[in-house]
């Protein structure tokens, strides 16, 4: 089978500043359809570059990308636009809804911009469906500012979801979140790899890197490890951990 | 992007600021209002000149007597007394395309009937004045051309004339006294109103030319020969052939005499109000760009503000030109709205002025839609370079903007 993402020697230069800042150094890499990557480094380490590329917001200054064995390292604008709206889905740090827009209006958003224009009703549809996989599907009315941060996040994921994408992008997916919404976030990271859709997302924390399978760490602009998770945190089993000892913490208190 | 959608999302956006949209759109209110006020203002003064040169008759072409110098004093146009009958009876008998001809003679007199007097204007003239003035009566008949050959003493008499002298009883059949001599009133004129000069018309007293001249005045000369054209095209070639004839008459000597035709007091009139139609547009066209403006202001402000919703879009695959159009759409729809409501306060501003000011005015359904469209296009026009900077978004810089 061919590897969803194959990125070969490539090279991201900014040459905007007075000095050219030479950001990802001739980075090679195989993500196989069903992976769970976790993209780390320090600030600086190119991760965010990486990210980009691999999301196609940006084009490399070198090298080759093929996302689902198309060579988008050539498209233009709207070629890049049509691949992301295809292909990828986004996760933001900051979840990026549109505000004043229900959780289903913002759900149906990539549908808009599909080159196969669907009815009104199958985006709801599929729109609704999206929100059911996130456990989210009785909050479809709901404005952003009237849902938690773990709900706004799983609407950013059903929306990541709703064109099904090859691979799932995700940047800093909790790092506007406390540690127990963080743990749920993953959950559903986790449940949706094990249906098989590939995902690749960056974090600088260690711990929720350990809920993925394979970890990367980059380093000016270099894959300096390359490791697949031994002992990988599962979000269940950290929930109900986490519940016990809640639990523990009242008696103690009472 | 469907359009349904484009503009589903346009209207959600303008709906969130609904008071920033509509001061907005004000811009464009007031420029279509404007627009459709000032044009109304101008085709009610336009046809209120058109009814006033109408008012005077149909294709009236006139001749007046030319100067004279008498000691080095120089008389002023009509002074001299160079119009004859003979020269009438010329222009009827031999200029082609003249419908009817009044040899005219007019001098103010005191009138004296029922006990009270009155100082008008007599005027002389043949029976077909009142067809060539288009001028109906109210009561009575027009005197006949048996009258002028036996100099009658009969008169028809203004409005005004009969409300002076005659305010509770029917001036129909009453004598009339001018210089002394019994006139029989045989006919009242309907009520004809000011000309374009402000001068009252109805304040008038016609008799025969020939008891004019004879009785009256003892005149020997004409005060003018009022003429009608057979169409406004013919009454150029009209005043052209009367010149000719009356030169011709005049056997080498200068020309002592000045036709001018009604077509030219028309169009002077209209240039004039033209004028006036235009300077008023201009400054319509003046709001409705500074309105424009407002709308090009508004749109930036929106699109820096929703720097991120257009990352946002970009990112799940919308490509420049949807964001184009969305933007763009924004901008048409406020400036169309803007367009609807301009023609309202235009049409209202309009019923305003005739109410209030009394101003006869005309709402043209033309400029309606013509400043309909211009709204549209203002914000097409005016849209483009916000839609357009919204559009060259780089996603990342789009997303990462705080």
């Amino acid at each position: 089978m061919a590897a969803v993402v194959k990125i070969e020697e490539i090279h991201k230069i900014y040459d905007s500043g007075e000095v050219p800042v030479h950001a990802v150094r001739g980075v090679s890499l195989e993500i196989q359809r069903g992976e769970f990557v976790a993209l780390m480094g320090a600030s600086g380490s190119g991760k965010s570059t990486l990210m980009n590329l691999l999301g196609c917001l940006d084009r490399p200054t070198r090298g080759r990308y093929l996302l689902d064995g198309i060579d988008v390292s050539g498209l233009d604008r709207n070629e890049l636009a049509d691949i992301r709206n295809q292909k990828l889905g986004f996760v933001f740090q900051g979840f990026n809804l549109l505000s004043r827009t229900s959780a289903l209006e913002n759900v149906e958003l990539p549908m808009m911009y599909g080159r196969h224009q669907l009815s009104a009703r199958e985006m709801r549809e599929r729109a609704l469906h999206s929100l059911e996989i996130v456990g989210l599907a009785d909050r479809s009315g709901h404005f952003p500012n009237q849902l938690s941060g773990g709900q706004q996040q799983r609407v950013a994921i059903a929306r990541a979801l709703v064109n099904r994408p090859e691979v799932l992008l995700a940047d800093e997916p909790t790092g506007n979140l406390d540690s127990k919404t963080s743990v749920e976030v993953m959950g559903v990271f986790q449940k949706l790899n094990d249906q098989g859709i590939t995902i690749v997302m960056v974090t600088h924390e260690l711990d929720i890197a350990h809920y993925c399978k394979r970890n990367l760490i980059l380093r000016d602009g270099y894959i300096v490890s390359d490791v697949q998770v031994k002992e990988r945190l599962l979000s269940a089993t950290e929930l109900a951990k986490l519940k016990s000892a809640e639990a523990e913490a009242k008696l103690t208190a009472h | 992007m469907r359009l349904t959608n484009t503009t589903k999302v346009a209207l959600s956006a303008l709906r969130r600021n609904k008071l920033r949209s509509l001061l907005t759109a004000l811009g464009i209110i007031i420029g279509v209002g404007a627009v459709i006020a000032m044009v109304a203002i101008g085709n009610g003064a336009k046809a209120q000149i058109e009814a006033q040169v109408a008012n005077l008759g149909q294709n009236i072409v006139q001749v007046f007597p030319g100067n004279f110098t008498a000691g080095g004093m120089r008389s002023g146009w009509g002074g001299a007394s160079s119009l004859t009958v003979e020269d009438a009876e010329a222009v009827a008998r031999e200029v082609a395309n003249v419908e009817a001809v009044s040899s005219e003679v007019r001098d103010g007199q005191q009138v004296l009937a029922n006990g009270l007097n009155w100082n008008t204007q007599v005027l002389g003239e043949s029976p077909d004045y009142l067809y060539i003035r288009s001028w109906p009566l109210a009561a009575g008949a027009m005197f006949a051309e048996s009258d002028v050959k036996t100099m009658g003493k009969v008169a028809v008499i203004g409005k005004t004339v009969a409300d002076q002298l005659f305010p509770n009883t029917d001036p129909l059949g009453a004598t009339l006294r001018i210089r002394n001599i019994p006139f029989k009133i045989v006919g009242v004129l309907g009520a004809k109103g000011f000309n374009l000069f402000g001068q009252d018309q109805d304040d008038v007293v016609l008799i025969p030319y020939t008891s004019h001249m004879k009785r009256v005045s003892r005149r020997t000369n004409l005060s003018g020969i009022v003429v009608q054209a057979a169409s406004a095209e013919s009454s150029a070639a009209v005043q052209a052939d009367i010149t000719a004839l009356l030169t011709e008459r005049r056997r080498g000597r200068e020309p002592d005499f000045t036709v001018r035709s009604q077509v030219e007091l028309a169009q002077t009139a209209n240039e004039s109000s033209q004028t006036m139609r235009r300077l008023l547009l201009a400054i319509a066209c003046v709001s409705l760009f500074v309105g424009g403006i407002g709308v090009m202001n508004i749109m930036l402000v929106s699109v820096t503000e929703r720097t991120r919703e257009i990352g946002i879009r970009l990112a799940v695959g919308a490509h420049g030109a949807d964001v184009l159009r969305q933007f763009l759409s924004e901008a048409v729809i406020l400036s169309a709205l803007g367009g609807v409501l301009g023609i309202l306060f235009g049409v209202g501003l309009a019923h305003a002025v005739k109410t209030f000011l009394l101003w006869p005015v005309q709402i043209s359904t033309l400029w309606i839609a013509i400043s309909f469209g211009v709204s549209a296009l203002v914000g097409i026009v005016f849209g483009f370079f916000p839609a357009w900077k919204a559009a060259q978004l780089d996603p990342i810089d789009a997303l990462r903007f705080e």
